[in-house]
């Protein structure tokens, strides 16, 4: 039998506020254990939880960036559930009012077919705190500090058909909440959370089967595999005649497998209703239209510009705006260094990228910033020095703080394109190769690079190599 | 009436209801509560009958709207204060009962 695939995604981004949703405690990750948790975080009896308006604007600018629907009128409930990283015994997060309604995302697939996947919603809510199972005897040990730092939780409609085009889609999320800056998108620390519901149906009908929810995966490779797993595992059930229990399954990446979490009768029943410690929010056409103000030129327009405008390929375009710093970086360099964009791009995506991958760093903690990479790639364009050299030059500006010129001036390594003081170089080659120059002549073509090679090392890499074949050819057929 | 099946709570639902509350009652008093529970529902039920056509739903008995806080952290590190009442601690942690997921 043919099996469709169903997956819609519930991503968690934790909101790049200072303060707490709901208190006025510290955000910052890797605190000590519960010096961040203050009295209300705690859920001591008789706080008064009050919204930071900055989520409140954070959550409006997603819808923005979306052309999601903004609900004007919000209304916080509580979840219901007992765990003891909740101290409240409930979570505050919105129900039926949420502050994000339907919207649009438009995500590139591999073969370059663009996607339009629905948004269902998206609301506000506080994170829970965090259990730690290994290190006690015994016991679990409680640190709240997490708890109550916003998160807007993104839904989706089941729009997804394939493991990639989720992770396709979980990309675009993730490019959007940075590009506006409402997240910082650090999946290790749990900053950007994926939940997948998964289920599968025989092709061609229109029913969704029973789905199953994936937690747990942190990052895009895992969550590739997960839905993977969990739908070779539905197939297998429903082929061997097998009910799919719905149910939620964590994600073992050490196992590549899914389990289950949760027996079936204790399915959940959250018990949602309006919290009485928080009125309903009004958002005003004024915020609105104040926060549209703020928003930066999207991924999608900024790579349509730089398709159209600086010419780059597609691929190339994606590439330099698969995140905004990237963007940004590579514009800086285009503008500053007058290089093509084709230039400017090829030495980002190659050298800068292959040298932060082998030091594990993102471009943001680059040695070399933007300002000092563009007069290096300048160099390059106005042939001061070879691309060879460029890559040398670019080591040393790696482990020091010089500029690519510092360099070249110290190290000599301007490239050589005065003819005559090339033209003496070959010649003390041709002098010193007499066997090669006979063979060369008498149709040995391949001996060309030979001598390219020979002058090259007498120059130490520096003369320009457009010149030196020229002059070279001239001067074997003399 | 047919509002009337709607409203009946059965001993199961109230069973149900405090284990989702995880509150412990007596097997004796729990056809109490379920009458009182469907006493609950039949006045819901009553007030159903209302014609509230042109009125605003309401999630909050006052017209008022929620006020926002500035995105500033006044609050330091109480943690001692904190944990002087809990049960049990350790490097910082609070400790609980094992969790096994």
């Amino acid at each position: 039998m043919q099996w469709e695939t169903v997956i819609g995604l519930e991503i968690h981004a934790q909101l790049a506020t200072q303060s707490k949703i709901f208190s006025a405690s510290s955000t910052q990750y890797g605190a000590e254990p519960n010096t961040q948790a203050n009295a209300v975080d705690l859920g001591m009896p008789g706080v008064l939880p009050v919204l930071n308006r900055e989520a409140v604007r954070m959550a409006v600018k997603f819808a923005l960036a979306t052309n999601a629907e903004i609900g004007r009128h919000n209304v916080f409930s509580r979840k219901n559930y007992f765990y003891p990283d909740l101290p409240k015994g409930y979570q505050i997060s919105q129900m039926s009012l949420p502050i994000v309604g339907n919207g649009v995302v438009s995500v590139e697939l591999e073969d370059g077919v663009v996607k339009e996947v629905g948004l269902t919603r998206a609301h506000l809510e506080e994170d829970a705190g965090k259990s730690v199972h290994e290190d006690f005897h015994d016991a679990t040990g409680v640190d709240l500090n997490r708890a109550g730092t916003p998160l807007l939780e993104i839904v989706s409609e089941p729009d997804m058909r394939s493991a990639k085009e989720a992770v396709a889609y979980a990309k675009k999320i993730h490019s959007i909440v940075r590009y506006i800056e409402i997240c910082d998108g650090n999946m290790q620390e749990g900053s950007f959370r994926c939940d997948a519901n998964v289920s599968i149906r025989p092709a061609g009908e229109a029913r969704l089967g029973t789905r199953s929810e994936i937690k747990n995966v942190n990052s895009f490779r895992f969550l590739e595999r997960a839905i993977n797993f969990e739908v070779e595992r539905q197939i297998d059930i429903l082929e061997s005649g097998g009910q799919v229990v719905q149910e939620t399954r964590l994600y073992d990446a050490d196992k590549d497998e899914t389990r289950s979490m949760r027996s079936k009768e204790e399915a959940n029943d959250y018990r949602y209703f309006p919290d009485p410690d928080l009125l309903p929010v009004q958002i005003e056409e004024e915020l609105i239209e104040s926060i549209r103000k703020t928003l930066p030129e999207l991924p999608d327009a900024r790579r349509a510009r730089f398709m159209s405008a600086l010419e780059l390929s597609e691929y190339d375009a994606g590439v330099m705006t698969s995140d905004r710093y990237t963007a940004d970086y590579f514009e800086a360099v285009v503008k500053k260094s007058g290089a093509s964009a084709k230039l400017a791009c090829s030495w980002i995506s190659g050298e800068l990228f292959s040298r932060l991958n082998k030091d594990g760093l993102e471009l943001n903690a680059s040695p070399v910033d933007a300002d000092r990479f563009s007069q290096l790639v300048e160099r390059v364009h106005d042939n001061t020095i070879s691309g060879k050299i460029a890559k040398e030059v670019l080591d040393k500006m790696w482990s020091g703080a010089d500029t690519a010129d510092q360099v070249i001036e110290k190290e000599g390594l301007r490239q050589i394109s005065d003819s005559s003081e090339i033209e003496k170089m070959i010649d003390d080659v041709i002098a010193a190769n007499p066997d090669q120059v006979a063979e060369y002549k008498s149709g040995k073509d391949k001996l060309l690079a030979y001598f390219v090679g020979q002058v090259m090392k007498a120059s130490r890499g520096k003369a320009n190599p457009g010149e030196l074949n020229k002059l070279l050819q001239e001067k074997l057929k003399g | 009436m047919t509002e009337k099946a709607d409203t009946e709570v059965g001993n199961e639902v109230v069973e149900q209801v405090a284990h989702l509350a995880r509150i412990q009652i007596d097997s004796d008093s729990v056809s109490n509560y379920a009458s009182e529970m469907s006493g609950v529902l039949q006045l819901a039920a009553q007030m159903d009958q209302v014609d509230t056509s042109s009125v605003e739903p309401m999630a909050h008995p006052t017209h008022a709207v929620q006020r926002l806080r500035e995105d500033v952290v006044t609050e330091s590190n109480r943690r001692d204060a904190f944990q002087k009442i809990a049960p049990s601690v350790e490097n910082g942690y609070y400790l609980v009962p094992p969790v096994i997921e």
